[in-house]
């Protein structure tokens, strides 16, 4: 028996330092983009290279408060990703809904057009959605985003969800029938709580890739009315249009990055939850 | 960046005096797209409002993405959608062949004498079909940074005249560095695949006599002997002067190797003067600036690739008058010196570099008039909305010889051919 | 039988009314750009004209893009690229959701840190890893040379062997969250009694790997896949950052913004746009053959 201990010790001593490989390939670069947001300009083109910043260099941070209303961009940001998110998440899981439960014809060539919406590069379609967001009057606008945003979030929802959708045996839909209740009913009651991780998948994703977005923020904004961060942080500039201010970028992606991070621990309760609510079925 | 109180006062009262600045009709609100967040946004705020101030409109200053091709797209997404949110950009010297439709001819609003005030060069590189589409705020230049300590080091008496001698001086002082500093280089440049890469080899080729790629009356000009030369020459540093790495060099890759102290040349532009100054530098006081090399032959010339920015008027604009006065008051005399003194832009009208505030403020602003003066423009002028499509093809071949996938006369020949299709019947 | 028909027919209606505010956000924000972008194709067409004179061409567009060479050049790359990441991406997504799908302590810590590169911007982290990788004073070079893994510094992003990798690299730390989530998310909808049941019958741990998770994730696998792909497919910001228009790493959405923006080129541009739409469907028709999944 001493040899199996020994082989589970090994075997967990292996399995520590993978994860402890795989958080350091995950970590670092942002680890990096720490240390550079507080290291000063010449600090940065030292070399050797130096691992920590001595002294860290707070002023950068506030330097990115104080450049521009940042405060008021990351504001415009958690507006647009979290309406983008709940918009997509809702219409997402009505369209997963039908599409995964119900019968009926040109369903399929829906489900593919659906998707197919996301196979144009970004930059094709700006044209076309420039004239429509001036044309719908939603220039440097919030909507005009979250509007925008739709055309990358709402396809990878429909898909993600309806996915779920099909994973959830019918028998429990069918008794919510009996007891009388609505689709609709069916839907918030029996449904939603059996996709939590699928939700919070979908969500979190979609939350990130519109907190992210970048080129039609920048072409359907011209103010700080509706900016969002990733264009405020393409707008920093040094003394001259060359030089990279690099520090103070590095501090605003710090800046960004942190509500994100708050907001994985808030939802890392929600994707176990979402675990126990796919065992206790049936 | 703190600007007294007498200046301003001085400034608008001498504005006022010299410009004579049109009466514009009251309470009309300009929209100006200029300069990034920073020092950039700044000046032109301050310069803006004070416009404003004098002749009782108001301006809104909106600020632009750092990367010019950032500002292109969203320039050029505006203007074509006919969007009359801005009513003057700020666009780079290459931009009025590509962008010059959308702009008014502003020889219909000034003064014919106003022109003459400029460098010519400049106002010619704004001039698209006869049409003046924009009036030059201020240039730039390629130019040759040097160590002066390590040269004194070395035994050199002063920077290098030619290509030869610049490459015989940063192989002896990176030999003799190398011993303490294996980082150490000879010289770094910007030789990424970018428009970067279009004007430092613009100045190669100039140098050697190679002309400028399209020749003013639109004729392809590339594929010459001199050229393959300039080409063959950059080739033979990599590797050897210059690190590997510098085929993915831009301005800031540059800069961060020379002012960590590990490169005695580098080809930038004048912005890196100041940051290498700056007090927690490395290389404060350590090195100076000069007019890049030229060629060893008998036509061989010093080369500035011509850079910098201009203000222009959309044709969508609602205010057309008051966003010509706002131009003509940015890009005149005084608010040109105060940016000068201030900022260290490089004016674009001569009489500023003879001026004895600003020679005191910025004195290599005198020491490089020559250079900035004969700076040579890349042939946007003559190839008009083709120009993006000219220089990256020149780019992408100079590139491939730089990394040694053709030789220098393949690629100029194949380059040449590209040219004639995408030149078609004419530009 | 007739009650039967007008069950499913009032089922179809429910499922319209479900589906329909999705589709007409999608039409609304999709219909008009995608059409014109279509169109434009059919056109010869420059965006620094005033006024925009188009001019009608057929398929002119479409028959020099099949000569052209540096379309091609960018379809092998966007392949390559396209190929290498998402392969890389699945394997190690999977090895990281099984990994944090285990119980073990700081899983929290590690949950977390495991979404921090699909959280900084690309337009950023692009930046960050260009810088990361340079040269003379990049912190990769830096932490190899320590490491006596290189002898000397590795010019990453300038050797035309070395950038390829380089950029797929980074798109592999960036994204291999999504996937990761994704198929934890999926791992986390197979029922734990089938594990148990498995355990009781006597099956080894890769047993269960092969006979229950696997075939279980195929959903959630094939939406990953799709996604990824469609993504990788139309990549542009790394490649655009970190080695411009470059004829050995430029991809196909690189391609075409530079004749969009950069040139203009209305017409042209918005072929080699449908030009991708095609191709990204031909991969999404080859997943979907592949791994056999019905949609209904």
């Amino acid at each position: 028996m001493p040899a199996s201990r020994l082989t589970r010790f090994f075997y967990r001593v292996l399995f520590y330092l993978l994860v402890l490989a795989v958080f350091i390939y995950l970590v670092f670069p942002f680890y990096w983009a720490v240390v550079s947001s507080l290291k000063s300009p010449q600090a940065l083109f030292q070399t050797p290279v130096t691992y920590w910043p001595s002294p860290p260099r707070w002023q950068n941070y506030l330097d990115v408060f104080t450049m521009q209303p940042f405060g008021r961009n990351l504001l415009n940001s958690a507006i647009v990703a979290g309406a983008t998110t709940l918009i997509a998440l809702l219409f997402g899981s009505f369209a997963a809904y039908a599409l995964g439960r119900f019968r009926f014809a040109g369903k399929r060539p829906l489900y593919y057009a659906i998707l197919s919406v996301s196979m144009f590069p970004q930059i094709s379609v700006l044209g076309g959605m420039y004239v429509l967001i001036k044309a719908l009057g939603l220039y440097n606008t919030w909507w005009a985003l979250i509007f925008s945003y739709m055309i990358f979030t709402l396809p990878f929802t429909v898909w993600v969800l309806t996915s779920f959708v099909r994973e959830i045996p019918v028998e429990l839909e069918e008794a919510a029938y009996v007891d009388g209740a609505t689709p609709l009913q069916t839907l918030f009651r029996v449904l939603l709580p059996l996709m939590a991780p699928g939700l919070v998948t979908a969500g979190l994703l979609a939350f990130i890739g519109a907190w992210n977005e970048f080129l039609f923020a920048l072409t359907f904004t011209v103010d700080d009315r509706a900016r969002t961060v990733p264009v405020a942080i393409a707008f920093f500039s040094g003394a001259s249009q060359y030089e990279l201010p690099w520090a103070q970028i590095m501090a605003a992606s710090v800046i960004v990055t942190v509500p994100l991070i708050v907001l994985v621990l808030v939802f890392q309760q929600r994707i176990i939850a979402g675990l126990t609510a796919g065992a206790v079925k049936g | 960046m703190q600007v007294p109180k007498w200046f301003k006062v001085a400034l608008a009262a001498a504005g006022f005096l010299a410009l004579g600045v049109p009466a514009a009709a009251q309470g009309v609100t300009v929209t100006i797209s200029c300069g990034s967040v920073g020092k950039g946004y700044n000046f032109c705020k301050e310069g803006a409002e004070a416009w404003a101030k004098r002749t009782g409109n108001k301006v809104r200053v909106l600020a632009s993405p750092k990367s010019t091709t950032d500002r292109l797209a969203l320039y050029q997404q505006q203007l074509a959608a006919g969007s009359s949110e801005v009513d003057v950009y700020m666009i780079d010297v290459i931009w009025p062949g590509i962008l010059g439709e959308f702009f008014v001819d502003l020889n219909q609003y000034i003064d014919p004498k106003v022109k003459s005030e400029f460098f010519p060069a400049l106002i010619k590189a704004n001039t698209v079909d006869g049409r003046l589409v924009g009036l030059p705020w201020f240039t730039d230049a390629g130019i040759l940074y040097y160590r002066t300590d390590l040269l004194k080091k070395y035994g050199f008496a002063g920077p290098p005249k030619t290509w030869d001698e610049l490459k015989a001086m940063a192989a002896k002082i990176q030999a003799g560095e190398r011993k303490s500093n294996p980082k150490f280089w000879g010289f770094v440049w910007q030789g990424a695949p970018y428009e970067g890469l279009t004007c430092d080899a613009l100045e190669w080729i100039y140098s050697y006599g190679g002309g400028t790629i399209v020749d003013a009356q639109g004729n392809i000009t590339v594929n010459n002997p001199k050229a393959a030369a300039a080409l063959k020459m950059a080739k033979s540093w990599v590797n050897t002067i210059s690190p590997p790495g510098v085929l993915a060099y831009m301005e800031e890759d540059a800069r961060g190797v020379w002012q960590a102290g590990n490169a005695a040349f580098m080809r930038n532009w004048p912005y890196a003067y100041a940051l290498g100054n700056s007090p927690e530098s490395p290389i404060k006081g350590k090195f100076d600036v000069t007019v890049l090399p030229k060629a060893s032959t008998p036509d061989g010339r010093h080369a500035a690739t011509l850079g910098g920015w201009q203000l222009a008027v959309s044709r969508f604009s609602k205010h057309k008058k008051e966003a010509v006065s706002l131009v003509l008051y940015l890009t005149g005399f005084n608010e040109q010196k105060r940016r000068a003194i201030y900022g260290t832009y490089l004016p674009t009208r001569p009489a500023l570099y003879q001026d004895p505030d600003v020679l005191a403020a910025a004195p290599f602003m005198g020491r490089l008039y020559d250079v900035f003066v004969n700076a040579v423009p890349r042939p946007s002028a003559q190839t008009k909305k083709k120009y993006n499509q000219v220089s990256s093809a020149f780019w992408t071949a100079v590139h491939s010889v730089l990394e040694g996938k053709a030789t220098a006369e393949m690629a100029l020949s194949q380059l040449a051919m590209r040219l004639e299709r995408i030149k078609g019947p004419g530009w | 039988m007739a009650q039967r028909l007008s069950l499913s027919a009032r089922r179809a209606r429910i499922a319209w009314a479900f589906l329909a505010p999705a589709v007409l956000v999608l039409l609304a924000v999709a219909a008009y750009p995608l059409f014109r972008t279509f169109q434009l194709s059919l056109f010869r067409a420059n965006l620094l004209d005033y006024p925009l004179r188009p001019e009608w061409v057929g398929l002119a567009n479409y028959a020099y893009m099949v000569r052209d060479l540096y379309w091609w050049t960018s379809v092998k790359n966007t392949v390559i690229f396209t190929v290498a990441s998402v392969g890389l991406e699945t394997v190690l997504g999977l090895g990281i959701a099984l990994l944090v799908n285990a119980r073990f302590p700081l899983r929290g810590a590690m949950r977390t840190a495991m979404l921090i590169p699909w959280a900084i911007p690309t337009v950023v982290s692009a930046q960050m890893w260009r810088w990361m990788y340079n040269d003379v004073y990049g912190v990769v070079n830096d932490l190899l040379l320590r490491a006596h893994l290189i002898a000397k510094p590795l010019a990453w992003l300038a050797d035309p062997h070395l950038v390829l990798p380089a950029i797929i690299a980074v798109d592999v730390w960036k994204t291999t969250p999504f996937m990761a989530l994704l198929l934890l998310a999926g791992l986390q909808s197979i029922p734990e009694e089938l594990y148990e049941a498995s355990r009781v019958d006597g099956a080894s741990g890769a047993q269960q790997f092969w006979f229950i998770t696997l075939p279980l994730l195929v959903p959630a696998l094939l939406v990953a896949l799709i996604f990824r792909t469609l993504d990788a497919l139309r990549v542009f910001d790394v490649i655009y950052v970190m080695s411009g228009v470059n004829p050995s790493t430029m991809s196909m959405s690189v391609y075409a913004r530079q004749q969009l923006v950069d040139f203009g080129d209305l017409g042209y541009g918005s072929a080699l746009s449908t030009g991708i739409f095609f191709i990204i469907a031909l991969f999404v028709v080859l997943y979907l053959s592949v791994l056999r999944v019905e949609v209904d």
